[in-house]
């Protein structure tokens, strides 16, 4: 007992220091009540499931350093964001309750692979659905509507949307999506293309002055200005339709039925937007039910 | 096949990079290396203890924390600015990353240099000094020359290392063969067979190394 007590206070004295605690701190995005979890599942015809079913857990493939989406608190080792939400709630009406998952953290670089080798058994953390993709792997949802967006200073008044970056220092993500669209559209000349390994990388050198803006989905910079709000600010101009889908083992097609009813019934039945308020709704934005595209 | 012929715009400039890169910092870094190796045999004790701080320090580091310095760290200390290094980012990313890699190679070349002047007898470099030549004469013109022959093969394993160094720049914001399965797996390409034709890449650029350290061994060889 005792033990405990020193364990929470720590925990406590370390949420204090690092100011995770505060309102909207993205350390502390909150998480939506438990959902009620499904009992007697059949997925009919999916090895996916039936390897879950085996196992007796589920390993869920998440991001781990975007703020709101898929976060891994430092402190407490715990995931939370919307992505987060969204992955348990798909979970409970599999019929796994939340102490029955595995979370497996895996940068955008590696999901198709660990999809295909069976790693992960679904992937949930801002993964696009696109056609190219659909070759490898297979998508349930979208489950969310996100779009390219900028983040600046919140000084900065010469950034007003995408058009305005021209002989501007621009950082994202080495090879990622939104750095390829500034590439091929040459809203920046190439010499002002930065790429680094991670979003919090480009965040850091934003912070310091040595890029003017960082480049990526508006749903992850939102995280990162809620991080800052002082310092940091987002364009809000989208310019581009990132679509996230639930990352599924390509053939799978029993499965994926089932997971586009799960979500359909949270869509429609209010869980999709309570995990929104719980996560991202706390930035203050508010977001679009998204459509589900079946195939 | 596939894979690679449909994103050629990435393996080509990736891997023109990479020799770049590549063979920039292979030259700085045999350049640096010998001088410090030189520094480790001097005969004055401040050189011998310049030589030795650099090498443990260097050698002791992991790549990607001195590309951390270099690429992120540097810039904060003011002082040099993004004007030094032709005023765009991507020219700055790419200085960073040859100095990353001709500072930490440099600390390994040394040591192989050094491994190659002990390899002279002593009797030379004393006969040579006999015969009145100065220091940095007896270095150049007769310990040195029999030093590289005994060099070759450790000198080419550091070099291929090197080359193989370079692919930590991907992180850096310097676009090269590292960067490419990055970029492929945001096209939707299977990674698996785009890093296959990365290494197989590789294969083809360390294979010409390898020819070259053997004739260089053949050529250089002497009965004892």
């Amino acid at each position: 007992m005792r033990v405990r007590t020193l364990a929470v206070a720590l925990l406590a004295g370390g949420l204090a220091l690092t100011a995770c605690g505060k309102e909207g701190g993205p350390g502390d995005t909150g998480t939506a009540p438990p959902q009620q979890v499904a009992t007697d599942v059949k997925v009919d015809g999916s090895p996916t499931f039936d390897k879950m079913k085996n196992r007796g857990r589920v390993v869920i493939g998440v991001k781990e350093d975007q703020p709101g989406l898929g976060y891994k608190d430092p402190t407490s080792g715990k995931f939370n964001g919307f992505d987060i939400e969204i992955a348990k709630l798909v979970a409970a009406k599999l019929g796994f309750a939340d102490d029955k998952i595995d979370y497996k953290a895996i940068p955008s670089a590696g999901r198709e692979q660990a999809l295909i080798n069976g790693d992960v058994d679904y992937y949930v953390g801002t993964y696009t659905i696109n056609d190219k993709r659909k070759q490898q792997v297979a998508f349930a949802g979208p489950y969310f509507t996100a779009g390219q967006d900028l983040l600046v200073k919140k000084d900065d008044n010469e950034i007003t949307g995408p058009e305005t970056l021209k002989g501007k220092k621009v950082c994202s993500v080495t090879g990622s999506t939104p750095i390829q669209k500034v590439k091929s559209e040459g809203l920046t000349e190439p010499e002002n293309i930065v790429e680094l390994q991670t979003y919090s990388l480009c965040v850091e050198q934003l912070e310091q002055g040595a890029v003017d803006a960082v480049t990526t989905d508006d749903a992850i910079l939102k995280g990162y200005a809620s991080q800052s709000p002082t310092t940091l600010k987002v364009i809000g101009k989208p310019f581009s339709n990132e679509p996230y889908g639930i990352g599924l083992p390509k053939d799978d097609k029993a499965l994926r039925d089932k997971v586009n009813d799960i979500l359909d019934a949270a869509i429609s039945g209010g869980d999709w937007q309570k995990a929104y308020d719980a996560t991202l709704g706390k930035s203050g934005s508010t977001a679009q039910k998204p459509v589900l595209e079946r195939y | 096949m596939d894979v690679l012929l449909d994103n050629l715009d990435l393996y080509g400039p990736g891997f023109l990079n990479t020799v770049e890169l590549f063979l920039i910092s292979a030259v700085g870094s045999l350049v640096l290396g010998t001088i410090l190796a030189m520094l480790r045999v001097a005969p004055v004790p401040v050189m011998r203890a310049i030589g030795t701080t650099y090498v443990t320090l260097i050698r002791n580091t992991p790549l990607t924390l001195v590309f951390f310095f270099f690429a992120l760290a540097f810039p904060l200390l003011e002082i040099v600015n993004a004007d030094t290094f032709g005023g765009s980012a991507a020219s700055y990313y790419f200085s960073a990353a040859l100095m990353a890699l001709i500072l930490y190679t440099a600390a390994f070349v040394c040591e192989v240099v050094r491994s190659g002047i002990n390899t002279v007898p002593v009797g030379q470099a004393e006969a040579s000094r006999a015969l009145g030549l100065t220091f940095g004469q007896m270095l150049g013109s007769v310990v040195l020359p029999q030093a590289t022959r005994a060099v070759v093969p450790p000198m080419m394993s550091t070099m291929i290392a090197l080359l193989k160094n370079t692919t930590i720049a991907a992180g850096f914001s310097v676009f090269q063969a590292g960067s490419i399965s990055l970029n492929l797996s945001e096209r939707g390409e299977n990674q698996l067979i785009g890093l296959l034709w990365v290494a197989a890449f590789f294969i083809v650029l360390v294979i010409p190394m390898t020819l070259l350290q053997r004739s260089l061994e053949k050529r250089w060889s002497i009965a004892r």
